[in-house]
């Protein structure tokens, strides 16, 4: 949790559903269809390092979702004044 | 983000959690929250502060601006299956209102209650008749919603 001296403080990434492939078919070149999000579709899973009640730790989104609705913000940065 | 957590247990009643994103590191949240945040609102940031560096949560939700590499102010209520009822980006100027974020919710909350069967009209908030699409109500709205 607050292991703050191993703790990386960036790389947060979005979690891929894998595209299903055809038996029939194999495409020479698979091509990954990046999800994008939108209103009245799945929200796009990441996980992401966090700070949070004065430790370092790992959020992911589907985590959230199993437990209720989320409301996910995103802002300019930190120290902003808005 | 202030303005959100102070109406965080108002958030935490109607079984929402907050996730806030931006691409500065955990380390400058630590410190934006208990140098800053905390003196805004009691206890600091109650939820997970995530640090997107590279911006790439950012990018799937449309929110990144590459020329400036910061996170535009966007928003996202998620239901309980995953699915996205709501979202709104704003550019940074203009923050947010959360009066309205927390009517939305109670909105889709009150359309996944009654599964489906009722819609909100516009303006509805807790307590207003709301609308049950069919048959019977195709050009008789009027006769039971009116705008303010």
């Amino acid at each position: 949790m607050s292991d703050a001296g191993c703790a990386r403080p960036t790389g947060a990434s979005v979690i891929q559903t894998k595209t299903p492939s055809s038996s029939t078919y194999k495409p020479v070149q698979e091509t990954k269809i990046m999800e994008t999000a939108r209103v009245g579709k799945a929200a796009p899973d990441f996980g992401a390092p966090a700070y949070k009640n004065g430790g370092f730790t790992a959020v992911k989104l589907s985590d959230y979702v199993k437990k209720g609705w989320t409301l996910l913000c995103f802002y300019p940065g930190d120290f902003t004044y808005v | 983000m202030a303005a959100v957590a102070a109406r965080y247990d108002e958030l935490q009643v109607l079984g929402v959690d907050v996730i806030s994103v931006s691409v500065d590191s955990m380390f400058t949240h630590k410190m934006w929250n208990d140098h800053e945040l905390s003196k805004m609102v009691d206890g600091g940031i109650p939820w997970m502060m995530a640090a997107d560096g590279a911006g790439k949560v950012g990018k799937v939700y449309g929110v990144y601006d590459e020329e400036a590499g910061v996170e535009l102010r966007g928003r996202f209520i998620i239901d309980p299956d995953g699915i996205i009822q709501a979202a709104e980006i704003l550019t940074p100027p203009v923050g947010r209102n959360l009066d309205e974020t927390i009517r939305q919710i109670q909105a889709f909350q009150h359309v996944r209650q009654t599964g489906g069967k009722e819609a909100m009209p516009a303006d509805w908030t807790p307590g207003k008749p709301t609308l049950t699409p069919g048959p019977d109500l195709v050009g008789q709205v009027w006769k039971v919603w009116k705008p303010e």
